[in-house]
C-alpha cells in the first residue's frame, strides 16, 4: 500500500518539476515545457490506475494554491480559464496511456508511444477542445484550430516519452509498475 | 522554497472561511455563465477589480499578475470578433473569462494553503468508501510538497553532472535518470513509511 501511495506522490511531484524547470531543450531549439510529457509518463510509467491517481493529487495541490503550471500558472482561476479542458483531460490521458501500456504486447517503447499518442494527443485534446469551445463560446471546430498549435509539440513529447520509457524498460525492467 | 500563490498582503476577505469563500466564487461562475449581454458582464467585471483594489495597490498589481496568462485568449478572441464583426459577442467572451478567472484568483489570493487543503480534505471524505482514507490524501500532499524541491535540485545536478562530461546539451535525456530516481525515492519514502507504521 505504502509503494502505491509514494509512487504517486513522486510522480505528482515530477510533472511539477517538470513545469517548473523552464524549457530543458527537450529538442533542439524547441523550447516546450516538458509538464504534459510528465503526465504522458505517469501513465506509461505508473500504469493506467495509479498514473491518473499521481496527475489528480497534482491537479489537487494546483487548485489548492500551489504555482506549479508551466509559467507559474496555479490557483483557482486556471479551473475557469479557456484552458481548463486541457487540465480535466490530463488524468484522462494518463489513464488511456497507461491502459495501452498494459493491454498491448508491444515492445514498451513502441507502446508507450502509442499510449501517449492516443492518450496524450487524441483523448487529451477531445478535452481541451471542448473546454475552450464552452470557455470561448466557439464551435468545436473553431475551438480545434487553437489545438492545433500545439500539436507538433506533443508529438514531440509523445516521441520523446516512448523514448524515456524504453530506456527505463532496458535499464531497469521492474521499473514499469504498468508492465509489472 | 516553492512559494504559494496566496497574498502576503492581509486583507479582509483573509478573514473569511475558506468553504465560504468557494461556495460563494462557484455560485458567482454560475451568475457570470447566466449572463449573457456586455454591459452586465463588465459590471461584475468592475465589481471584482473593485474587491480586489480594496487590498491596496500590491495587491491589486499581484491580482494584475495573475490574469496574465490569458492576455493570449483575449487577442485571439478579440481577432476573431473583429474579423467577423460579432463585437458584443467578443465582449461577453473576454468579459466573463477575466471576471470569472480574477474572482477565483481573489479566492486563491486570500486562503491560506492549508485552510484550502483542509477543504480538500473535508471534500474528499466521501471518497473513503472507495478506500481514499483522509490521513492517505493528507500524507500524499505533503510528500508532494516535500519532493518537489529535492526533485527539481536533482534534476539540475544531473544537468550538470552531464554538462561537466559532455559539450553537447543533455536535453531530454535528464529525464531518464531523474525518473529513475523518482522511482527510487518512491521506494525509499515507502520503506520509512512502513518503518514508522506504514499509511494507516
Amino acid at each position: 500500500m505504502e509503494r502505491n501511495l509514494t509512487h504517486i506522490a513522486l510522480f505528482a511531484a515530477l510533472i511539477a518539476v517538470l513545469g517548473l524547470v523552464p524549457k530543458i531543450d527537450l529538442a533542439a531549439g524547441v523550447p516546450i515545457t516538458a509538464q504534459s510529457l510528465g503526465v504522458m509518463l505517469c501513465g506509461t510509467i505508473l500504469g493506467a490506475r495509479r498514473g491518473a491517481l499521481a496527475v489528480v493529487l497534482f491537479l489537487v495541490l494546483v487548485a489548492a494554491g500551489l504555482p506549479l503550471l508551466s509559467g507559474g500558472r496555479g490557483g483557482l482561476g486556471v479551473f475557469a480559464s479557456p484552458s481548463v479542458g486541457f487540465l480535466l483531460g490530463f488524468p484522462v490521458a494518463a489513464l488511456v496511456a497507461g491502459w495501452v501500456m498494459q493491454r498491448t504486447t508491444l515492445s514498451p517503447g513502441l507502446a508507450a508511444t502509442a499510449g501517449a499518442v492516443i492518450g496524450g494527443i487524441g483523448v487529451l485534446y477531445v478535452f481541451g477542445i471542448i473546454g475552450m469551445s464552452v470557455m470561448l463560446d466557439k464551435s468545436l471546430t473553431e475551438a480545434s484550430y487553437l489545438a492545433i498549435a500545439f500539436l507538433p509539440g506533443d508529438a514531440v513529447k509523445a516521441v520523446l516519452a516512448g523514448m524515456i520509457t524504453q530506456s527505463l524498460a532496458r535499464m531497469r525492467p521492474a521499473s514499469l509498475l504498468s508492465r509489472a | 522554497m516553492i512559494l504559494t500563490l496566496t497574498s502576503p498582503v492581509e486583507i479582509w476577505a483573509h478573514r473569511w472561511p475558506a468553504g465560504i469563500k468557494l461556495a460563494v466564487l462557484s455560485g458567482w461562475t454560475l451568475f457570470l455563465f447566466w449572463l449573457a449581454t456586455p454591459l452586465p458582464l463588465g459590471l461584475a467585471l468592475a465589481a471584482v477589480v473593485t474587491l480586489q483594489a480594496t487590498g491596496g495597490a500590491v495587491f491589486l498589481a499581484h491580482g494584475l499578475r495573475m490574469v496574465r496568462p490569458l492576455v493570449p485568449f483575449i487577442v485571439i478572441v478579440g481577432l476573431w470578433h473583429g474579423w467577423t464583426g460579432d463585437y458584443a459577442a467578443g465582449c461577453v467572451v473576454v468579459l466573463r473569462m477575466i471576471a470569472a478567472v480574477a474572482a477565483a484568483n481573489l479566492v486563491t489570493m486570500t486562503t491560506r494553503l492549508s485552510d484550502m487543503i483542509h477543504v480538500i480534505e473535508t471534500l474528499a471524505r466521501p471518497l473513503a468508501v472507495f478506500g481514499l482514507k483522509p490521513r492517505r490524501l493528507a500524507l500524499a500532499i505533503a510528500l508532494v510538497i516535500r519532493f518537489i524541491p529535492l526533485m527539481a535540485d536533482r534534476m539540475g545536478q544531473i544537468a550538470d553532472a552531464w554538462a561537466a562530461r559532455s559539450a553537447i546539451r543533455p536535453r531530454w535525456r535528464v529525464l531518464v535518470p531523474a525518473t529513475l530516481a523518482a522511482l527510487d525515492d518512491a521506494d525509499r519514502a515507502a520503506e520509512a513509511l512502513r518503518a514508522r507504521g506504514g499509511d494507516g
